[in-house]
């Protein structure tokens, strides 16, 4: 059974309608990029998979567990789905090490001594180690949006959302949270991502969803997806941004 | 005229009496008054999420009323008000409460503007983690509100320290109070305010120096850059 099940999933903004129908199945481990013009619908969908939107029509299912606003407590809702985005958004008053250990002391309860060994393994993974005592406002974007992945890894999710994760980056500090992303994928983590780093979606993704105007256009392997896209829209968006 | 401060040796009892008063009505003022606001401004915040309750509604009316009425006046309708409608407070009772709620409804004023300048970042990050709103009230969005505000936070404390002087019209024995009490005596009207003035500047300086050293290792995090 898929981990992330979504049926003829809607969402509107008063009369915007801005997902019309998105049916996707996602399998554990698997690695899909969300690719699509700005306004398509990526991000939305992506916010509706941990319910900081609710969708007005269709069906989420995590696990075996469906979402509708009520089933699942933030706390359990966060312990399911991890979400890294474009903006970092870390807690600036708190040093690296309490970013990552607030959600596992405050939301799971985890004692401070069993909630920092987890938050020094998850820096570790991605190569922050040696920052744990610094403030965000210390740290490149690179290394604030390394800290903000092993934030969400420390409650230990099934699956990882990532929202333009490396769209407000210098371009020189692109590659280092790629290659984290990449380790992740590598790993086994289940991947969701919304991305406009084409080369990345195409080398580490199983699989490729292009959205447009609040559908799935077309999905598929990305060299597939790539090299012989079978609609006008996707050929077009290919070749605007390759 | 010659000055004579030696008039007003046989009288430091009751200049450090009046110090003494002052200073405690302004630590506990302090700290109830911040208390008080953050429970204000937590609770008038739900409205943001859930739309203004009763409870919010109410607690808006409180501030308000404080912010627009004189000081004199509401510490009066304590002292004098409370006893005709048959509830007895003393002087001293009816002066803390005063300046608890006067600090608590303009601390409430300033810490919402810090509160409402969080981002929507950081609301989602803290939601995406599982926090209640609770939660992140407190560990997300209530010390950075407080180190955006904290200069207007200051300056209100040594408003409302430098304000309680007017508790001595309803006979606290304040420092404003001693030096009343010492100029009735002495008639060295001159003499006992100047040295009454210069405390209360000491006071004022003070207290600056302990918020901002407090504000230093509350917000270490800023002295790394703006972020």
């Amino acid at each position: 059974m898929a981990l992330v099940s979504v049926k003829d999933l809607h969402k509107s903004f008063g009369e915007l309608e801005v997902l019309k129908g998105i049916d996707l199945e996602v399998e554990a481990g698997e690695v899909v990029a969300i690719i699509g013009r700005s306004g398509s619908g990526k991000s939305t969908f992506l916010r509706c998979l941990n319910q900081l939107e609710h969708h007005d029509w269709g069906t989420i299912q995590l696990a075996d567990q469906r979402l509708d606003g009520t089933s699942m407590t933030p706390g359990e809702l966060s312990q399911n789905v991890g979400m890294v985005f474009q903006s970092f958004n870390l807690f600036p008053h708190k040093s690296v090490i309490d970013n990552v250990m607030l959600a596992p002391v405050v939301v799971k309860q985890t004692p401070k001594s069993e909630a920092r060994r987890i938050a020094e393994e998850v820096l570790a993974k991605v190569g922050m180690s040696d920052k744990i005592d610094s403030y965000p406002a210390q740290l490149s974007g690179g290394q604030q949006q390394r800290v903000a992945i092993a934030r969400a890894l420390a409650m230990n999710p099934k699956v990882l959302l990532c929202d333009e994760a490396t769209s407000a980056l210098d371009p020189e500090l692109v590659g280092e949270v790629l290659r984290v992303l990449e380790d992740l994928a590598k790993e086994g983590m289940t991947l969701i991502l919304v991305t406009h780093e084409m080369k990345f979606a195409r080398d580490v993704s199983h699989r490729v969803v292009f959205m447009h105007q609040g559908r799935i256009h077309e999905s598929g392997p990305p060299e597939t997806l790539f090299t012989r896209p079978q609609t006008p829209e996707l050929a077009q968006f290919i070749a605007s941004v390759v | 005229m010659t000055l004579d401060f030696s008039s007003l040796l046989p009288y430091t009892d009751q200049i450090l009496e009046g110090l003494v008063t002052t200073v405690w009505l302004t630590v506990v003022t302090t700290v109830a008054g911040i208390a008080l606001a953050v429970v204000v401004a937590y609770v008038r915040d739900g409205a943001r999420v859930r739309g203004a309750s009763l409870v919010s509604r109410l607690l808006g009316g409180y501030v308000e009323v404080i912010r627009n009425t004189p000081f004199i006046v509401q510490l009066f309708f304590l002292f004098f008000g409370l006893p005709a409608l048959g509830v007895p407070i003393s002087a001293t009772v009816a002066a803390l409460i005063a300046m608890i709620l006067n600090l608590g409804a303009y601390t409430a004023e300033i810490l919402r503007a810090g509160i409402e300048s969080t981002t929507r970042g950081q609301h989602e990050a803290a939601r995406a983690l599982g926090l209640s709103r609770l939660q992140s009230f407190r560990h997300v969005v209530l010390v950075p509100a407080f180190s955006r505000v904290y200069p207007s936070l200051i300056s209100q404390c040594i408003i409302v320290m430098l304000g309680s002087a007017v508790v001595s019209q309803i006979s606290v024995f304040d420092l404003t109070y001693a030096a009343n009490f010492i100029q009735s005596r002495n008639f060295r009207g001159f003499e006992v305010y100047l040295v009454v003035t210069a405390i209360y500047l000491l006071l004022a300086v003070g207290l600056r120096l302990v918020f901002e050293f407090v504000g230093r290792r509350l917000f270490a995090f800023r002295q790394g850059g703006s972020a």
